[in-house]
This record gives C-alpha cells, structure tokens and sequence, in this order.
C-alpha cells in the first residue's frame, strides 16, 4: 500500500527525467498511474465487502511514534476508488484538454502528486502522517490553482486558498496533536475504544473546534468558502478533481473519519447543522446570480459540501448513509458537470452561460453526458441521484426535533441545486444555435468519453444500487457506526413524504428553469452586497496587516544603524531591568570575591583611558585603534584568568576587526560631527545604563550555586572519549562538534553574502 | 602603507606566520590552539602581507580566490562528521583515531580532520570578506 501511496509521488519526480515524453503525443499514457492504482484498489471489493479492514504499518519517525500507517476499510476504499477512478479521466482527459501546453509535464507532476497525498490522506491510520498528507493536498492546490502563472488573479486566488486551508491546516495539527496527547496514541484505530473518555475530557471542546476549523475550512464551509469559487481560476480538469471530487471532500473524511470518536455529543451535531446548514443556503442562494458556468458549479459544490457536513451533524444511521451516497453521486454528477464546461470552453472559448445556447447540434455526446448529469444532479428517478435524495429527505424527516427546519432547508437547497445542473448541463445545449457557434466540432474522444463514463455509471447505480451498497456503503457504515442495522438501498420506497418531497423538487425546480433566466443584471445586483461578504473581511484584514507591518517596519528598521543598535539595547534594557529590580536581591557578598591584584586594576584603567579616547576623538581611525586596546585589554583579562585559549581567539578577532574597520574607513571622508549633541548624550546615557544593568546581571549570575557536573563530566572525558588534553578544543571538535559545523556554516553564509552584496553593487555601478 | 621596511618585513613573516598556523592547529588537542585560532592567525598573515605588497599582489600569491577555500574546508569537515558511519556504522561524529602516532604531528583522527576543515573554512571566509570589503571601499 505504501508503494500505492508513493506511486503519485514517484511519478512526480520522475517527470523531471521523462519531462519531455509527457509533454508530448504519448501523453495519454500518464493515465496508466491512476488506472493502474484504480485496478489495485479494485481488487481489494471482495475482501472489505466481507467486512474486512487490511492494515499495514511502516515504520517511520519511531523516536515520535509517528508511523506510516495505512488502514484500508469501507470509509477509505471509497474515497480511493473515487481519487483514482476520477483521477484516470482526469488524467486522459487532460491530455486532450492541455495538448501541446508548454508546461504540461509540470501539471502532470502536480496532478499526480496531488494523487498520492489524497491517497495517503485517506488511507492515514496516523494522525501526524495524515496531517503531512493533508498539508501536500494543500500546497499541491496551490500549484495547479496558480498554474497559470502569468495571471495576476491565479496567483491571487492561489495564495488565498494557501493561507484559507493552510490556516486549517494549522488547525489540524494543533487538534491531532491535543488529541494524540489526551488517547496516549497517534493511531486512528486505537481511538475508537477511547471515544467515551476522549468525549468526556475538559479538552474535548477544544480538539473538536480545531478539527471542525481544519475540515470547514478544507471543506469551504461558511465563512470560510470564498477560497473555492476563486479557485476556479484553475484549469478546468483541476477544478473537476480537486475543486469538487476529491481534494473538498477531505473535511468531509475528516470530520466521517473522527464520527466514531469524536461524533455523538450535542456540540458535535449542532455545530456541523448549523454551519452545513448555513452553507448549503447560502451557496445555494448565490447560485441564481451567477452567469460563469464554473462560478455556477462552484457554488452548487459549496452547498453540496454544505448538504454533506449537515448531514454528518444528523449523525443518524440514515443520515450517514445519505452522506456516503451522496458523496458518490456528487461525484459523479459535479465531475461530468466540470469536464462537459471545460469542452464547452475549449471549443467556443466561453463560459458565459447567457451566450451558450444550442450546442447539442454540434456537440451531440457532449450534450447527452450533460443531460444525464443535470438528470442525475437533480435526482430524477431512476439515477443513482434519486436514491441519493430521497436518503437526504428521509434522514432530516426521522432526526426527531426542528424536523419541518431542517427539512425545509434541505428542500430548498436540493431545489437550487436541481436549477444549477439544469443550468449548467442542459441550457447550453438547448435552443437556438447562434451563428459564431455553427463551426465549433466535436473534440477528440479523450474530452468526451470520461463525462459519458462517469454519467452512465451513475445511472446504471440507479439500477442496480446493490453493487455500491455492498461493496462500499456497507462496509463504509460499519465503520463509522458501533452498532448498524441492515440497510438496502433501493429505488422505490413506496408512497411516503420523502417521495412527495422530490416531486415537489423536480416541479419547483423545473418551473424555475424556466422563470430564472440567468443574467448579467442579476449579478451585478449581487455585487453590490460584496463589501459584506466574508471574502471582503478577510481581505480587509489582510490589508490591514499589511498596512500595519508597513508602519512597524519603517519605524524600526528606518536604515540608521545606530537607531537599530539603540532600540536593540534599549529594548534589552528595560527587559533586564524590570527582571532585575522586581525580582533580585540587589545585596551582593563581598566576601566571595578575590582580592583586586594591581594588573587587574591597570588593565581596568588602560580599558577606561581607551573608551573615553574613543567617544572623545576626533578622528575615526584613532577611535577604531582605541576600541581595539579595550579588546587586547580584554584578552589580557582572560589569559589572566587562565582562559588561553580564548584570549588567543580574542586577540585574532580582534586584530581582524581593527584591520576591517581600518579598511572602509580608510577612504571614508574626514571625520565629521554627524550626530546631534542631544542624540550622543542619548545613547550615552543608553549605554552606561545598559553596561550597569549587565554588571548586575554578570555579578549575581557569580553568586548562583554553580552546577559543576557538565564541566567535571568533559574534565574527566576529555582525555577517555576523545583523546585530547584541551578540554576546549575537545568541545570544540568533538563533544559539540556538531555544533561547530552549523557554526562554520554561519561563517561561509556570512562570507558569501557580503561577497554577494558588494559584488553585486560593484557590476550594477559598471553597467552605468 | 607601502614602506620598504613592512614589506621586507612581510616577506618573511608570511611563511612564519602560515607555518605558526599550523602549529597552532596541530597542538590544539592537547594545549590551546585548534583549527579556529590557527584560521585566524593565517588570515592575518594574508591581510599583513595585502597591507605590504598590495591586494593585487597578494591574490596573484594566492593564485586562487580565498572563497574557494570554505566549500573544500566544509567538506573535508562533514566528511571527517559522517565517517564513523562508513567504519563500523558508528554514531556520526563518534572520533576515530589510529593506533600509532605519526612524528611531528602526532596521533591522527577524525577530529584532526574536522578542525583541518575548520581552518580552511574560516581562512576562506575572513579572507573573502576582508578583500571584498577592501576592493570595493
């Protein structure tokens, strides 16, 4: 399973050798990945429908308990079989739809990329594993968002939806991480025993809003859905698979996967009602003010990912069942919707819904996929839609309370939901051709075949709906529930409310077909409530940060060195200063300090004559040759109080920094008064303050018990462990080797930037 | 600062000085001194010898530019790091010494390696940043 998980990766990568072949006609067979993993899951049907769950570990960071874990069971067959079912359209059908695309191996890489870390999401029985695999969904959404590159608003839209699900992401691993201490275990599986202690725990409010953070705004759930409709700005097979099928659906896993755990507690169903609930209206409603077939689709996802968390927040068998179901049918149904809108843009170069009319003169099979997938969208008998709504009515109609609330909610979105696919996969088919269409052609068999695929299963499940049920809602039920009656899914469930209610559906929805003709008017109308939408907010807090950095640096760092220096020390100062006088003992003993010998005293005095020449001269090089008395005074100081090692070190610094200083200042002009006398006492006053406060600090640090055992451990080892008798050097070069080496490696990045920086200043000035 | 005396000075302190360098980066395991240091004193030497006879000169003397000096030395340091893998799949940086002592310099091992990397390293970086900040001052 691991190398399954892997393969996407691997292909990636490996598109930086083979770049070239997949760019080119052969690009067709990329889509032997996904199909491959599609027949490897395949075959795992028998075994999970007999109830089965087949995990496999891997060890990874054991140091952390962090394994490769992976768990396959009904829950996760279904979202791989769906990641790599879709994923070989996709694939195909971009093949076709990017044909001759400059940087098609470069989409390849990220699509399939993305595959593998959806795949290892879903297959994760490890927290963290599955919180890494959730973070490479994200980045590799950023990648085929941006993909066109050269389009401000991709790169916009692209960084939004970065930060909206990188900001859940960050959610996630807060809540993994609680939740992981509090179970004692990072695997999965071995929560589900804990459900009633992890339930009952102060922190459970916590973990829960974190996950339920990471999976709405991973899900585009209200507020945070303005990420998906931008995201559009995608190429088209990008939004069918990651923007509708697979990548949205991983809140959705998310919050299915932590059902059993984290579910059955009143905060967990009226959280996920509400906010479902909430989002299926609201993006809903929005769906009558667009005219983009995509920004259409993309609502009607929103509020289908609305209707999926709403109903894990009903938590009911029914309802659970309702969401697997319907996860299937969206899709199927929203996949087609988005492949069939990239045709049509590909071939009339518009998705503008009130210029689109009559193309099924031209595009007949395109057309047929469009109607069967508005049929299956809106849930007309006997497509696989149907059994999907009716499962949705009948799970709000027996959750007990608020039922004609929820019910009716329900009722109007499935209503909306029926007008968006009838918009977008029936309107642009009907109708009057207009002439500048007449020589649009069908595309090659690659766009129009996977549509048709996808559409046909969903209506030959509509049949048959026993095939799904036993081999993925079954199995997907027992894991999500402790205890799980038998169930069927059928087509006919006899005279009841449910099947009035989908009467009422397909009539309103029909009729509105009819009545809403979408407009440019409509939409402008909707614009102007932007200012209030939750995407507006966020922006204007984003430009509210940008605007306050921009003050806070440009009054910290306004390029005066000695402003930085004096902040940095004043800062210091007051830290110091508070921690000093609130919580010392300012008495020192002076009976532990050694007698003042007169070397000491002289070299002190030489330090004092030299830093007052300093501050005083009126010469630079005379003020750099006497800062660099004070430093031999020092290392004076230190071979005194036998640290020679040290003081050698000091003394070549030393040495060096006075030539260094001597170098620039050299060719520097005379010296002249530029600071203002006010400024100088300043920063006078500034240092004799900060220079008391370290003395302090330096004294009582003297009277602190000294804990003498690391020094004694390197006295005693030095010579044992690493054959040396200086113990300094023996730090140095072996106990905290590792250490010097970072270190060296400061030292070549501190070279190679001044050499860079000075460099480059050198050749721009020539080019003048 | 170019005096006869200096510069006749130089030419013969350069040698001396780049032979106490060593010296230092030897003895360091027993008594002070070690690759830092010694790094430090080479350079000086260099940047004495810029002071007598020129920049120019002085690179002509080094033929090669001093920055080429720390990838070599960075090398030879995690190479002296990684090696206890290679022998017996020790711990990295675990020092691994032979038996006999070689005269003059005495007993060799991983961590007279590393601190030879070391020098080189901070020769070639106080080196570069001193004559790129000299040529273009």
């Amino acid at each position: 399973m691991l190398i399954a998980v892997l393969l996407g990766f691997i292909f990636a990568i490996s598109i930086l050798v083979i770049g070239k072949f997949v760019k080119g006609k052969q690009s067709w067979l990329s889509t032997l990945i996904p199909l491959s993993l599609l027949a490897y899951f395949l075959s795992f049907i028998p075994q999970i429908s007999k109830g089965e769950i087949i995990q496999q570990t891997y060890s990874w960071i054991p140091s952390f308990n962090v394994e490769l874990s992976f768990q396959l069971d009904g829950l996760s067959l279904l979202f791989s079989l769906m990641i790599t079912g879709i994923g070989t359209l996709v694939f195909a059908y971009t093949s076709a739809y990017l044909k001759g695309h400059e940087f098609l191996d470069r989409f390849y890489a990220y699509l399939s990329m993305f595959m593998g870390a959806m795949l290892g999401l879903v297959l994760s029985d490890n927290l963290i594993s599955m919180f890494v695999f959730w973070e490479l969904t994200s980045i590799s959404s950023f990648y085929l968002i941006g993909f066109n590159n050269s389009s401000l608003a991709s790169r916009k839209s692209a960084l939004t939806a970065l930060g909206i699900t990188g900001m859940g992401g960050l959610l996630f691993l807060g809540g993994a991480v609680l939740l992981g201490e509090l179970a004692g275990t990072f695997q999965i599986s071995e929560m589900i025993g804990l459900a009633d202690e992890i339930t009952s725990s102060s922190s459970y409010v916590l973990i829960a809003v974190l996950f339920f953070g990471a999976a709405f705004s991973k899900s585009a759930q209200f507020p945070f859905h303005f990420w998906l409709p931008g995201a559009m700005k995608a190429p088209t097979p990008v939004s069918t698979y990651l923007h509708s099928a697979t990548m949205v659906k991983a809140g959705i896993f998310l919050l299915l996967r932590f059902t059993p755990i984290l579910g059955n507690t009143e905060l967990w169903h009226s959280t996920l009602i509400i906010v479902g609930g909430v989002t299926m209206l609201y993006a809903a409603i929005h769906i009558i003010f667009r005219t983009d077939l995509k920004g259409i689709l993309a609502y009607s996802t929103i509020s289908a990912l609305g209707i999926l968390v709403f109903l894990i927040g009903l938590g009911t068998q029914e309802a659970l069942i309702a969401c697997l179901v319907f996860i299937i049918v969206h899709a199927l149904y929203k996949a087609s919707l988005f492949l069939i809108t990239g045709i049509i843009d590909h071939e009339t170069g518009t998705r503008d819904i009130t210029q689109l009319a009559g193309l099924k003169k031209v595009l007949m099979p395109v057309a047929i996929a469009g109607f069967l997938a508005a049929l299956i969208s809106g849930g007309v008998p006997p497509t696989f839609g149907f059994i999907g709504k009716d499962l949705i009515y009948e799970a709000g109609l027996n959750w007990g309370s608020y039922t004609w609330i929820l019910v009716g909610g329900a009722l109007l979105t499935k209503i909306l939901l029926y007008y968006a696919g009838f918009v977008a996969g029936v309107k642009p088919f009907v109708g009057q051709l207009p002439t500048k269409f007449e020589n649009v052609h069908l595309p090659e068999k690659r766009l129009w075949i996977p549509p048709l695929v996808l559409v046909s299963l969903g209506v030959v499940l509509g049949f048959v709906p026993h095939l799904a049920e036993t081999a993925l809602i079954a199995p997907g039920i027992e894991v999500l529930m402790t205890s799980t009656e038998t169930f069927h899914l059928k087509l006919w469930h006899g005279f009841n409310t449910a099947l009035i209610l989908s009467v009422i559906t397909i009539a309103v929805g029909t009729l509105l077909y009819f009545v809403l003709i979408p407009s440019h008017k409509k939409e402008r109308f909707i614009e102007r409530f932007e200012v209030i939408s939750p995407k507006n907010i966020v922006l204007k807090i984003t430009e509210g940060f940008t605007v306050f950095s921009t003050l806070w640096t440009n009054f910290f760092q306004n390029g005066f060195l000695r402003h930085y220096v004096a902040t940095i020390i004043g800062f210091l100062s007051l830290v110091l200063g508070y921690i000093i006088f609130t919580n010392f003992d300012l008495s020192l003993d002076y009976s532990s300090f050694s007698d003042l010998t007169v070397y000491e005293v002289a070299i002190v005095l030489m330090m004092i004559t030299a830093i007052l020449f300093t501050v005083f001269s009126r010469s630079r090089l005379a003020a750099v040759a006497s800062m660099g008395i004070v430093g031999f005074a020092f290392c004076l100081l230190f071979l005194f109080y036998s640290a020679p090692d040290l003081a050698m070190t000091q003394f070549s610094v030393d040495t060096l920094t006075v030539i260094l200083f001597v170098l620039v200042l050299y060719r520097l002009p005379k010296y002249l008064k530029m600071s203002k006398n006010v400024l100088r006492i300043e920063h006078g006053v500034l240092s004799i303050i900060f220079g008391a406060l370290m003395t302090i600090l330096v004294l009582k640090v003297l009277q602190e018990p000294v804990n003498a055992e690391i020094t004694d451990y390197y006295a005693q080892n030095a010579y044992l462990l690493a054959k040396g008798k200086n113990v300094v050097n023996v730090i140095l070069v072996d106990f905290r080797g590792i250490d010097t080496l970072i270190e060296t490696c400061v030292l070549i990045v501190a070279a190679l930037g001044v050499f860079g920086l000075l460099k480059l200043r050198l050749k721009t000035r020539d080019k003048k | 600062m170019k005096t006869i005396i200096l510069r006749t000075a130089s030419d013969f302190l350069l040698p001396v000085l780049l032979l106490f360098s060593v010296f230092i980066l030897l003895r360091g395991h027993y008594l002070p001194g070690g690759g830092f240091i010694g790094g430090l004193v080479a350079s000086i030497a260099f940047v004495l010898d810029a002071f007598a006879n020129g920049l120019e000169n002085t690179k002509k003397l080094l033929k090669l530019h001093p920055g080429f000096l720390m990838p070599f030395g960075l090398t030879l340091s995690v190479l002296a790091a990684i090696s206890p893998i290679f022998f017996g799949g020790q711990p990295i940086m675990t020092g691994l010494w032979a038996e006999d002592p070689i005269p003059v310099i005495g007993s060799i091992g991983s961590a007279l390696f590393f601190d030879i990397g070391v020098y080189l390293i901070v020769i070639g970086a106080s080196l570069t940043i001193i004559f790129t900040i000299s040529e273009s001052a």
